[in-house]
């Protein structure tokens, strides 16, 4: 892996997330976890903007070009973040588990000799633990909560799951990600899922669900209608 | 005179009006070489949205203090921490009723926060995060008045 091929996946994956989570605005089940998500979503775009730049530079492309005239092939998220944001359970699962593996990922790189890089992940690696620990206390709450609440979370956590192997795939091991999420799961009193199931990957070589279409297609659309145009 | 340093100090943050961007601990250099003032200002957040307002209000301000060729540069490293707020802001963020941060990096435990309208420890978190990307909310259960608290990072 190169390192544009690195960068474009962190923004990638940062700038799904962030697109997604803004999905939840003004329609989240509590005005506070409104505010939360857009805080969290805000904190991911900041994150993207500044891996999709630095990418561009050598690509010969600006962030806006990356984020809004590339076709879903030329995409390198991983498929979690692709994902429909399904009920609040299915969110914060899928938050709990990307903030499990950026939060490693950012630590490993901020000790990497590209400064820009390791600066922007020492950065990013801060708010990361702030996302893991919300991300942490809903799957709990949740989880340790009511009997429907219970059954929800672990529907959740069993959904998502198959899509973490794409994480530690690469730069962050299972056992690194397992160390972050299993005391979460074990104190939410859910089951952990057996790890020898399905695993779909291909978003680190653009080969994608069909959800990154809709979601390109909602994301770019004023942008290729309306070519240079500004606020 | 007002030296480019002043002028870019007292430029005010947006999002916390009572504070100047030094006091925030954003402005992290300001540099004088032959005509060019090169003021380097660092992000409280990667996603703050006030970053391209306090670039114009810098180029403004050291403008206006008759210095005409300026870059506003940003820098991530090293990353801004809530230590970097000054006493004299922590003062002032109080005065205005928000509570200030702890000292010494997030700490996963809860420590008090104390009410910044009555000074009593009995408070409570609402939500996690707040206005800003730096603040949370908080409400102060003898006084019973929310209030927001920026948050140790």
């Amino acid at each position: 892996m190169n390192g544009v091929d690195r960068l474009l996946r962190l923004g990638d994956d940062a700038l799904i997330a962030a697109q997604r989570l803004a999905e939840w605005h003004a329609s989240s089940p509590e005005m506070e976890e409104d505010v939360a998500l857009a805080n969290i979503a805000l904190d991911q775009l900041g994150a993207a903007r500044l891996f999709l730049t630095y990418a561009g530079e050598s690509l010969g492309k600006d962030e806006d070009a990356l984020a809004y005239l590339r076709d879903d092939r030329e995409f390198r998220n991983c498929l979690l973040v692709e994902l429909p944001n399904g009920d609040f359970a299915v969110t914060m699962a899928k938050l709990l588990f990307l903030s499990a593996y950026q939060l490693p990922l950012y630590t490993a790189l901020a000790a990497r000799p590209d400064e820009r890089l390791a600066a922007i992940a020492a950065k990013a690696r801060k708010e990361s633990a702030y996302h893991l620990d919300h991300g942490s206390q809903w799957t709990i709450r949740l989880g340790d909560g009511t009997e429907e609440s219970h059954r929800r979370m672990q529907d959740a956590v069993d959904q998502i799951w198959p899509y973490t192997h794409e994480l530690t795939a690469g730069e962050v091991s299972r056992t690194d990600w397992l160390a972050n999420v299993e005391p979460v799961l074990d104190e939410a009193t859910l089951a952990r899922p057996a790890d020898d199931g399905w695993a779909p990957d291909g978003g680190r070589s653009g080969v994608h669900t069909e959800h990154l279409s809709c979601l390109l297609a909602e994301m770019q659309v004023v942008h290729r209608a309306y070519p240079g145009a500004r606020w | 005179m007002v030296t480019p340093r002043q002028a870019a100090a007292a430029v005010v943050d947006p999002e916390l009006r009572v504070l100047t961007i030094e006091e925030l601990g954003i402005l992290r250099d300001v540099r004088v070489d032959g005509e060019r003032v090169t003021v380097t200002i660092t992000p409280t957040y990667t996603g703050c949205p006030a970053m391209d307002v306090i670039r114009a209000d810098v180029q403004q301000a050291v403008r206006a203090a008759g210095y005409s060729d300026v870059a506003v540069e940003t820098v991530f490293a090293p990353a801004w921490t809530t230590d970097w707020i000054s006493d004299a802001g922590r003062a002032k963020l109080a005065a205005a009723g928000i509570a200030p941060p702890h000292r010494a990096g997030p700490v996963r435990l809860s420590l008090t926060v104390r009410c910044p309208r009555c000074g009593s420890p009995d408070t409570e978190q609402l939500s996690r995060f707040g206005s800003t990307a730096c603040k949370a909310l908080w409400r102060c259960r003898a006084c019973a008045e929310p209030f927001d608290h920026v948050k140790a990072l």
